[in-house]
């Protein structure tokens, strides 16, 4: 991945970003007053964000640091730390960690 | 002035929630930063968005080049559930808000920020949400700014294993879901079946990687929704 990414297509996409969430997020308040009682769209929400990261980590968690070995023992090592329990941090670094060492091992 | 109470109630509320979204978003200016993106353009990504699953993926895409519809479709999808929060949330508020206060606290309605909203014991008032919004507002932009400052400091072998970090937290979001829940492990898991299927089929290679995560989340997620309906007791007033 490079740094050269046009200024101008930054700013716009950070701007329609920004502007989309904003959105969904005052739609409602500015303008609903009932609740969603539909049980299929309530369960289907409830839903989103797991199926959306899922799908973004996995393959891409395996090309994430040069080398596949080193990006199948950082995820196995955040899987365990995950189901510990462990803070969103500590399972960041502990996944950047378990890549670290894997490579310096020559994975 | 009850209004001051108000006030400092919320910011009160708002630490916890200053102290997680910190580390969270100094991974996240971490990650950002070694990705490619400008160092401003994470914090103003941090600042105007204040989300974190979101900033993320439209992160990935901006990097990815992806296009602007992908970009605005993505967020959507990704974003929806603040819908819900958004609607609920609206129920809650003190009848004499204001219609310019109920577009400015709905800038602050984040996972964690709607959490702590829906446990306060009394009706939300301006003072209150301002409160609590702005501690998570400084705390998400200046981790931000802190992660991706301190990254420019890093030597390459170091900055190569933090590639993982962004997916380290997309995991450490889903597993503990998981384990709660077969519904969410049932999702997580068609869900990334399904992306690896999308990525490893050359027949599929047609979808970006932006259109496919969309097209698979609402797949999973119908596919869960239909077999995983949520029960009626997860909200307050319902029959």
């Amino acid at each position: 991945m490079s740094g050269n990414i046009d200024k101008g297509y930054l700013i716009a996409s950070i701007a329609i970003m920004a502007g989309m969430t904003y959105l969904i997020r005052v739609i409602p308040m500015a303008v609903f007053r009932k609740k969603i009682s539909n049980r299929f769209i309530r369960s289907f929400l409830n839903y989103v964000p797991y199926g959306v990261l899922s799908a973004m980590t996995f393959p891409a968690i395996l090309y994430s640091t040069g080398s596949v070995a080193s990006g199948a023992a950082g995820c196995i090592v955040a899987v365990i730390l995950a189901y510990w329990g462990r803070s969103l941090l500590t399972v960041a670094v502990g996944a950047a960690l378990a890549v670290f060492f894997a490579q310096i091992g020559g994975f | 002035m009850i209004q001051t109470e108000e006030l400092k109630e919320g910011i009160r509320d708002g630490i916890p929630i200053f102290l997680g979204y910190f580390s969270v978003s100094m991974a996240y200016g971490m990650t950002a930063v070694l990705s490619g993106l400008p160092l401003s353009a994470a914090v103003m990504i941090s600042l105007t968005n204040l989300t974190s699953a979101g900033q993320f993926a439209g992160t990935n895409l901006i990097l990815a080049g992806g296009t602007f519809l992908e970009m605005a479709m993505t967020m959507l999808i990704i974003n929806i559930r603040y819908f819900l929060m958004s609607l609920s949330m609206s129920q809650k508020v003190e009848d004499k808000m204001t219609g310019g206060q109920r577009l400015a606290i709905s800038f602050g309605i984040t996972d964690e920020i709607f959490a702590v909203a829906m446990q306060h014991p009394k009706a939300l008032s301006a003072a209150y949400m301002a409160g609590l919004i702005m501690g998570p507002i400084l705390g998400w932009s200046g981790g931000t700014l802190f992660g991706g400052a301190v990254t420019k400091l890093l030597p390459s072998s170091v900055s190569n294993a933090l590639g993982i970090a962004l997916y380290g937290m997309f995991i450490a979001v889903v597993i503990p879901a998981a384990k709660k829940s077969r519904a969410v492990l049932f999702t997580a898991v068609l869900s990334a079946a399904l992306s690896m299927i999308c990525y490893y089929t050359p027949a599929l290679a047609f979808l970006s990687g932006g259109w496919s995560i969309i097209l698979i989340t609402i797949l999973a997620c119908t596919a869960a929704a239909v077999l995983f309906p949520v029960r009626e007791d997860g909200e307050e007033g319902e029959s």
